[in-house]
Formats: structure tokens, C-alpha cells, sequence
């Protein structure tokens, strides 16, 4: 059994799986745009949540918030289920390809056997779509693949029932209606002011506040927890922001895309103009990576390597600060 | 970052044959998306992290030889859990997860609480009850 679904690799998963689901609902929308409609830009610090024995740091919403807000803004209807066993899910997903509806679901990465084994984490807020079915195995659109690939009835099981933080619970969403004409210009418009709104909060730990915060613990880091766990830290902190999914700069360089196509649309030059600056900004995360990536290379941090990428961190906080606010008054 | 000076390092994707997809500027300054096999800078936190983890296994594998901890310590690392997660899977709480780490308390546990860390870990209770040691 198979549906009639085209793959088309992303980069982050989610907005890949929103926009394969729609551009095969007949709505042609980018992953960029999804991402800038759904606001999915952010930063948070949760120095409180350990995730692999390092503060959480995250360059993105919650899992399902971006589809959610994307759906809302352009009027689409999303149905999300999530299961308490197995063999329900299952049903409820067999009946779909049935009516040859190919279905998104939320998953753990950890048992998905087509990822290299570095990469396997129990990380579950990973996205795929589900597009057939086999005697063994399901037909799987992973958006971060180059190509389809399958999951063994049995692994499906189990990513879909991955335990732990964000446990997925077999749950699995597809639009069920989409208007014949949808609102961009509104839904962007939308969509960039509660971006600016994010990163502009008035919260410690959110925002571009956010990304001072650490860029004021990094300082302490070596001192409060040896350079062993202060490299480890750092490490973990490039991870997610260069790590498969993010697109590059800790998704800047696709929010960057989303402002460009958005000028075109809107017909708002200043856009265009914003979107280079984040593209510049986006190189500046770049070049934090690489001096981040010394220091734990080298194993050797000094206290004043540490302070050089505070330095570099708190004047990307600067520029995004000033950015986001240009921002907000480019489309008031 | 420009589509020419996307990194094409030599990464932990590259022997799966496995590519990311970026987005980049072309030679206009306009967005367009284009396949990275690697970044250094990201291969090296990942086995930054790999090591850190390889670490933690062999810290483990030494507590459970000379009695510190029992045997479920030592999976959860292989397993890349840590206590949350592994109480999730096992469905138990966590403090009695971690009473579990006690070798005396452990090694009176019946048959069905062994089963569910065994499930957890994909192995079986006489591998779960023995670790190998080199």
C-alpha cells in the first residue's frame, strides 16, 4: 500500500514535514516560509534542564509549535491524535495510508536504524512522514534525508513510543482541510512580529536577554566546573546550534531566506536589506562555532579563550537586539 | 554564508553517505539551498560528546566490577540514558530506579523488575545480571 507522495530534503525536520505535507496537499510553500510563518526562530537557556549532562540551550520553539502556528495563521486545519498503545496507533495510521493520506509523526531518534549510530540520541521531537506500507516495513520520508527510506514495522513501534522528555506517545498529525486560497501576506506579517516579540522579551533567559545570559555564564564556566565539564558545555552548545535540522547558524541563514521571500511578497525592500544583515549575523554564529571548536579541541581552555567568545556572543546579542527591532518597525 | 564556502569536511555523516541540506547565498546574494557533507568544527563537539560518553561506560564497567554500583548503571550509560529517561522506559520512579543502583539491592530483585530493565536495554536478563569484562 502506498500514497502518492514526492520527498524533498530539508533542512529541520519539522518545517520539512509541514511543508512535504502541504506542497502534496496542493499548497506550494517553502520550508523557509513555514518556519517564518510559524515563528519558529527563538532562543532559550534552561541551565536547570541537564540534556546530555549539559544546560538545555535551545535556537528553536517547542516540537509541534511551528506546524501549529503556521496552521492557525493560513486557516489550515491540522489533526494531531496521540495514542496510549501500540496497536491503536498503528490502526489509526494503517486506516490514513489507506485513504492515501500520507501522515507526519512525532518520533524518538534514538531506534531510527537509518541514522548513523553518533547521531542516535533519545531525542524525540524529531518529525518524519509515513507514506506506505509493506509486508515488513513502512515506506518512510524522513526530511532530512536525501532519499525515502524504510522503518521495520517493529522500529516504527518504537520511535513512535519513545520514553522520556518530549515522549512522543505514537503521535501523528495531517491536514484535514486546506482553503483553495490562503492570506501570506498576513500570515508573515503575523509570524515576524511574534518573532520580534520573542527574542525581544523582557526575560532573563529568553531572547536576545537569553543569549547575554550565557554569554555571562560562559565566562564562569571554567572556573565553576573545571575545564572538563566547561568544554563539554561548549560543545553540547554548538551542537544545537549547528547540529542536523538547524540549516546552518542556529537557523538563521533559513530565517534569513524566510525575510527575502517575504520581501518579495509583501513588496517591502527593507526586507531584502534585513535579510542580508541576519545573513551576516548568521556568519557571525559561524565564526563563534570555530572559536568554541578551538577551545575544546585543544583541550587546554585557558580562561581568557573563554572570555574572547563571551565577547563574541554578547555582540551578536547587540546586533540582534538592534536587528529585531529594525525588524518590528519594517513591517509596522 | 556563501553557497561556495559551504564546508564539504570530512564528517560523521560521511561514511553513511549522508549529506545536510543549507541554506546559502549564490553569486546574487539571493537564498538557495545546497548539500554539506561536514563542518569540523561539528564533528569535533560530536565526538566531543562520543568521547564524554565512552568515558562515562568505562567509569561505569569499573564502579560495577568493584562493587559500587550494580549493573543498571553501567547499561544506562551504554544506552546513552540518563536517570529520567531510563525510569520512563522502565516505568518505575525514579528514586526506586536509583535504589536499583545499589549492587545489595539489585541483586535481590525479582524476575519481572529484571525483565523490564532487560527490555529497556534489548537484552536479556542473564546479560543484564553479568556484564562483560575484558
Amino acid at each position: 500500500m502506498q500514497t502518492n507522495f514526492t520527498h524533498h530534503q530539508s533542512a529541520h525536520c519539522e518545517n520539512g514535514v509541514a511543508s512535504n505535507l502541504l506542497k502534496n496537499n496542493g499548497l506550494n510553500i517553502s520550508e523557509p516560509m513555514v518556519f517564518g510563518i510559524g515563528s519558529g526562530l527563538f532562543f532559550v537557556y534552561l541551565p536547570f534542564i541537564k540534556v546530555n549532562h549539559a544546560p538545555a540551550i535551545s535556537y528553536r520553539t517547542l516540537p509541534g509549535q511551528i506546524f501549529n502556528k503556521l496552521a492557525s495563521r493560513l486557516n489550515l486545519k491540522i489533526k494531531r491524535q496521540k495514542f496510549s498503545s501500540t496497536t491503536n496507533a498503528n490502526k489509526a495510521l494503517d486506516e490514513n495510508l489507506k485513504n492515501n493520506i500520507p501522515t507526519g509523526l512525532q518520533v524518538g531518534v534514538y531506534h531510527l536504524s537509518y541514522f548513523p549510530d553518533e547521531y542516535r540520541f533519545h531525542f524525540n521531537a524529531h518529525n518524519l512522514v509515513v507514506y506506505g506500507k509493506t509486508e515488513t516495513d513502512y515506506l518512510v520520508s524522513d526530511p532530512v534525508m536525501e532519499t525515502v527510506t524504510t522503518l521495520t514495522h517493529d522500529e516504527l513501534d518504537k520511535v513512535r513510543f519513545a520514553k522520556g522528555a518530549f515522549a512522543p506517545r505514537g503521535q501523528m498529525y495531517y491536514p484535514i482541510n486546506i482553503p483553495q486560497t490562503v492570506d501570506l501576506k498576513s500570515a508573515i506579517i503575523k509570524g515576524i512580529k511574534n518573532t520580534c516579540r520573542d527574542m525581544l522579551a523582557p526575560m532573563p533567559i529568553i531572547g536576545v536577554r537569553g543569549i547575554r545570559f550565557v554569554s555571562k555564564q560562559i565566562r564562569k564556566w571554567p572556573v565553576k566546573h573545571g575545564t572538563k565539564k566547561a568544554n563539554h558545555y561548549l560543545a553540547q552548545m554548538v551542537r544545537m546550534q549547528e547540529e542536523i535540522g538547524t540549516g546552518g547558524g542556529g537557523f538563521r541563514f533559513i530565517y534569513a531566506a524566510f525575510l527575502q521571500e517575504a520581501s518579495v511578497i509583501l513588496g517591502n525592500e527593507e526586507l531584502k536589506v534585513l535579510s542580508k544583515e541576519m545573513t551576516q549575523i548568521g556568519d557571525s554564529w559561524r565564526d563563534f562555532a570555530v572559536e568554541a571548536s578551538r577551545i575544546y579541541k585543544n583541550r587546554s581552555a585557558k580562561e581568557d579563550a573563554y572570555n574572547t567568545i563571551a565577547d563574541e556572543l554578547l555582540d551578536i546579542a547587540n546586533r540582534e537586539e538592534i536587528f529585531f527591532k529594525k525588524l518590528k518597525k519594517a513591517i509596522s | 554564508m556563501e553557497k561556495e564556502n559551504v564546508p564539504q569536511d570530512k564528517g560523521n555523516l560521511t561514511k553513511n553517505n549522508l549529506k545536510e541540506l543549507l541554506y546559502a547565498t549564490d553569486e546574487n546574494g539571493d537564498y538557495t539551498t545546497t548539500l554539506s557533507s561536514g563542518w569540523e568544527p561539528k564533528t569535533i563537539a560530536l565526538s566531543n560528546s562520543i568521547d564524554d560518553i565512552n568515558e562515562r561506560i568505562a567509569d561505569a564497567k569499573q564502579q560495577v566490577v568493584s562493587g559500587e554500583v550494580s549493573p543498571i548503571c553501567y547499561y544506562m550509560e551504554v544506552n546513552k540514558m540518563d536517570l529520567t529517561i531510563l525510569a520512563s522506559y522502565v516505568g518505575l520512579w525514579k528514586w526506586r530506579v536509583k535504589r536499583h543502583f545499589k549492587p545489595n539491592i539489585f541483586a535481590k530483585l525479582n524476575d519481572k523488575t529484571l525483565q523490564k530493565y532487560a527490555d529497556a536495554f534489548e537484552i536479556s536478563v542473564q546479560e543484564l545480571k553479568n556484564i562483560k569484562t575484558d
